[in-house]
């Protein structure tokens, strides 16, 4: 029996329809958790990649890609975690900046902080916690139009 | 060597397990929403390096023990925190105090870690030392805010850091197993963390307007297992009594 195994590059452009169980506008490919496809023998390798250690959002993504690329046909997927060199935000894609963005969230900065509050653009801003709803993510408010908003935090 | 190994994994996973513990405690309790996130996300962080620390701890032992194995399945004896971490939460003073002598040692200890010689280890600790950072900025600015805050919640902090200030002396005692980790460049010798440890502390106490108790008496036997607290059995007993009394439960 031939098995057939479709591309790498065929398997990337499927992951970059799984989106992150938490903040769903976004792929775990743009969010630059995925480090490597490849296959092994008739075997797919995934290795992921945690965003912070504990959390709970990594298990789910496991299962997402798995069931995501048994949709499309792959029967074996291995999935492997790498946590050396970390993940940094500085892997979040272009495009998933802008999602983030569109959504609500303020994408990381190198200076700590978000650049402009993502509804009205405004520029003062305050921080209310350097933790918010995701252990990603701190909490901010607009000066402005005194709207609060999360904050994806640089790590 | 891999028992000085398996010894050093178990002082840092039962650090973040035991204080990570400590401060899920907190979880729908805290005095502020915002404190209340802030502390389970804190916790989240500890507990996700605990998965790494006694993972690794079970692979170098060799006897198909997991991480949760060790977290659920040893008991106090066994256990190798520093007497800090199982320390009751007291208030939410006593809590931000506990955190801040902890993380101030906590990002002290890693960023030495990152240059270890054992790349798991440098793995490890570069990954945590990214979340430390935050609980220690958290910690440190809170300590700085209730100390230097009304005369009640200077009062507080004050009486924290009389409580938890000699508990805090024992991370700098080496060991046989410190020696042994130290001289092959996997680890850092604790005793060589002391001054820069002390600097820190002082200069966020004198921030906070409050005074380092004097004298230099530390309780001691935690990081060795040979004498904890009363408390850490309470704790264990809480935390470990659903795989106790359901061996092998799972979600």
């Amino acid at each position: 029996m031939v098995v057939t195994r479709p591309s790498v590059t065929d398997v990337w452009a499927w992951l970059e329809d799984v989106p992150d169980p938490e903040i769903p506008v976004i792929s775990v490919v743009e969010l630059g958790i995925v480090r490597d496809v490849e296959w092994d023998d008739d075997t797919l390798n995934v290795t992921v990649t945690p965003t912070y250690s504990g959390c709970p959002a990594t298990r789910v993504i496991s299962i997402d890609i798995e069931t995501a690329l048994r949709d499309r046909g792959v029967q074996s997927v291995r999935l492997k975690t790498q946590i050396a060199p970390p993940w940094t935000t500085d892997w979040i894609s272009e495009a998933g900046r802008r999602k983030l963005k569109d959504y609500g969230i303020a994408p990381p900065q190198e200076a700590g902080g978000p650049e402009a509050c993502p509804r009205c653009g405004a520029t003062t801003l305050s921080r209310i916690s350097q933790f918010g709803s995701t252990p990603c993510k701190a909490l901010w408010r607009c000066d402005t139009c005194l709207e609060p908003f999360d904050y994806f935090k640089c790590i | 060597m891999n028992a000085a190994l398996f010894e050093f994994l178990c002082r840092m996973g039962d650090n973040t397990l035991v204080l990570g513990h400590r401060v899920s405690e907190w979880c729908g309790h805290a005095p502020v929403l915002e404190e209340d996130i802030a502390l389970a996300n804190t916790a989240l962080d500890l507990i996700g390096q605990t998965q790494m620390w006694l993972g690794l701890a079970g692979e170098v032992e060799g006897q198909g023990r997991s991480a949760d194995d060790l977290a659920y399945l040893r008991d106090a004896w066994d256990f190798r925190c520093l007497l800090l971490v199982e320390q009751p939460n007291g208030d939410f003073g006593q809590t931000i105090m506990r955190q801040f002598l902890f993380d101030a040692l906590h990002e002290l200890q890693l960023n030495e870690l990152r240059a270890s010689k054992d790349d798991r280890i440098a793995g490890i600790a570069e990954k945590s030392a990214k979340e430390v950072a935050y609980h220690l900025e958290r910690s440190s600015e809170t300590v700085i805010a209730l100390g230097d805050g009304t005369e009640e919640s200077h009062r507080r902090m004050q009486a924290a850091l009389d409580v938890l200030w000699p508990y805090a002396g024992e991370a700098f005692l080496d060991d046989e197993s410190d020696r042994a980790l130290a001289e092959t460049g996997i680890a850092v010798l604790p005793s060589t963390l002391g001054a820069a440890y002390g600097a820190r502390v002082r200069e966020v106490m004198a921030e906070a307007t409050l005074q380092l108790p004097e004298g230099t008496f530390a309780h001691s036997g935690g990081r060795t297992g040979a004498r904890h607290s009363e408390h850490l059995g309470h704790m264990l007993a809480q935390m470990q009594w659903l795989q106790r009394a359901y061996p092998g439960a799972v979600w």
